[in-house]
């Protein structure tokens, strides 16, 4: 099993969920983050006092998936979160060690 | 009797104006009151009340971090209250009471002795004199706090609001609008108080933020506006007021109140999108909070020459007041490192005194405005940059006693550890958002 987590531009999240949707994915967890990275922050300006914001705003998705649809995921996640532009985000693979369903206890690829 | 003073209204010029039926009711065995005059002034009234309750609180607090959102507006509350019940105490009489001299009236009114409603003020009941000028002293004292929030005490605020309309204000206001006055006396032009309410609170700001010094972090922390939102809904009142203060100061509901009205629409409109022009121009982004800021400067710029300008003078002028005062709040304010808090210098002060200068220019019949057509540049310029030196020099003068009384009695200055828990809390006691 895989854990894939990525970050992504806030207003592509519901690309991102239609795309995996039609991929098999079942279910995910979204949290509202902030972040930085090449794209630096933003620069507010109050008659004419300069503030820069280094934090962003972005969405992270969390997805456990099967090894075998794991690069599916990724891949899919690359292509509809892409805006060819700074800031689009990133993707983490890790190794998942285990599952459990909460409800029934079933474990492994089952629990997903 | 008590009139606020129009182009080419130097002294004995003004009875001849046709604008101007008080000075022909002064002059008639008995005054009487007039029903339209009256209902207008009620309303002009009620609006510039509106401008402080809650224009320019909603304006001002807007700007101010969420932990002093409460003191600002509160700040501006009473010490507009306490106004009121000084005006009627002994404010009143200073500024429009009979006898005195150039520079402060007779105490005969003190207590509004002798007034009735049946008393008669030009064309409309003296209470309601009363009150529309009562509703001027309030929002000028109110203006001054705009540099001093985040970290003055509230009960510096009062001893020093008390003592500067005493010594500040009700002098300047009968300087400028009674009949004895000194400018009224030089001929200065000043339709609905450029000098009195604008120069003064600005001037005013500019030295108690001086002498109170900067915000803890200041200009290192960023201390951004935490609801422009609010700030645009204050804008908006404030501009609607504003005709309450300018076509209400024809005192009459006539033809100077309606040219009035329409610079008041035409120099604001010019002056908000001249600031957001400014700030393209200077490499940034068209603002919200620059939109507002050049309503708020052209609507200053545009009070003393209201009804002495023809509406395209007007926009001329709003749109020169803008680009001076951008320039005032976003790079001469950094550069002389001065803590103006929320730019009731930068805005009021410097706009003031372009609209009290530009007035000598705009009233010129061959720029469209309503001068006579004897009027000269030259000779009216000189008089108006008479005016602002003189209320420049008084302002200063009495806001460092003002300011130094208030120190003495209260400490004027928060405790660092009430500066940065905020105001709302340390002063008052409660949160403005829970």
């Amino acid at each position: 099993m895989k854990f894939i987590i990525a970050i992504i531009k806030p207003f592509k999240l519901d690309e991102v969920r239609e795309a995996l949707g039609a991929i098999g994915v079942a279910g995910m967890t979204v949290s509202e983050v902030k972040g930085f990275g090449r794209q630096k922050g933003q620069t507010e300006i109050y008659r004419g006092a300069e503030y820069s914001t280094n934090m962003l705003p972005k969405v992270k998705i969390e997805v456990a998936a099967p090894d075998d649809l794991a690069p599916k995921i990724v891949e899919t996640i690359q292509q509809v979160a892409s805006t060819e532009a700074i800031g689009d985000g990133k993707i983490f693979v890790l190794d998942l060690a285990a599952a459990v369903r909460i409800r029934t206890g079933e474990s492994g690829d089952t629990a997903l | 009797m008590n009139r606020k003073i129009l182009c080419g209204a130097g002294a004995l010029g003004a009875s001849l104006f046709a604008a101007m039926p008080a000075w022909a009711q002064d002059a008639a065995a008995t005054p009487t009151i007039d029903k339209g005059d009256t209902a207008w002034m009620l309303t002009s009234t009620l609006l510039v009340f509106l401008m402080i309750l809650p224009g320019l609180a909603l304006f001002y607090g807007g700007l101010t971090r969420s932990k002093n959102m409460l003191s600002t507006m509160t700040q501006i509350g009473a010490a507009a209250s306490f106004a009121m019940l000084i005006w009627v105490m002994y404010g009143y009489t200073m500024a429009f009471g009979d006898g005195g001299n150039a520079f402060v009236a007779g105490f005969g009114k003190a207590f509004l002795k002798g007034i009735t409603p049946d008393s008669v003020s030009g064309t409309i009941p003296e209470y309601v004199f009363v009150c529309f000028q009562m509703t001027f002293a309030a929002i000028t004292i109110a203006l001054v706090l705009g540099s001093t929030v985040e970290r003055v005490k509230f009960s510096a605020v009062m001893v020093f609001a008390a003592i500067w309309l005493t010594i500040v204000y009700f002098p300047i206001a009968h300087m400028v609008w009674a009949p004895t006055g000194y400018f009224f006396g030089l001929g200065a032009l000043d339709y609905a108080g450029g000098t009195v309410v604008h120069i003064n609170a600005g001037v005013s700001a500019l030295v108690a933020a001086l002498i109170l010094g900067k915000r803890k972090g200041y200009p290192n922390e960023p201390m951004p506006p935490h609801s422009l939102t609010l700030t645009f809904v204050g804008t908006g009142l404030l501009w609607v007021g504003w005709f309450g203060f300018n076509a209400g100061s024809a005192l009459s509901a006539n033809g100077a109140a309606s040219l009035a009205m329409i610079n008041t629409f035409v120099a604001t409109a010019s002056a908000g999108l001249f600031w957001m022009l400014a700030e393209r121009l200077a490499g940034h982004k068209g603002s919200a909070l620059g939109f507002c800021s050049g309503v708020v400067a052209g609507l200053v710029a545009v009070t003393p020459a209201a009804g002495n300008s023809g509406p395209f003078g007007a926009i001329v002028l709003g749109a020169v007041a803008s680009i001076i005062c951008f320039f005032a709040v976003s790079k001469l304010k950094p550069m002389l490192g001065y803590d103006d808090a929320l730019d009731a210098f930068g805005v009021h002060g410097i706009g003031g005194i372009v609209g009290a200068i530009g007035t000598g220019i705009v009233c010129s019949p061959a720029l469209g405005g309503p001068g006579k057509a004897d009027f000269s540049i030259g000779s009216q310029l000189v008089i108006q940059f008479e005016a602002v030196l003189a209320t420049i020099v008084i302002s200063t003068i009495g806001t460092v006693v003002a300011i130094y009384v208030a120190k003495a009695v209260t400490g004027l200055r928060v405790a660092p550890e009430v500066e940065l828990e905020g105001l709302d809390i340390g002063e008052h006691g409660e949160r403005a958002y829970n």
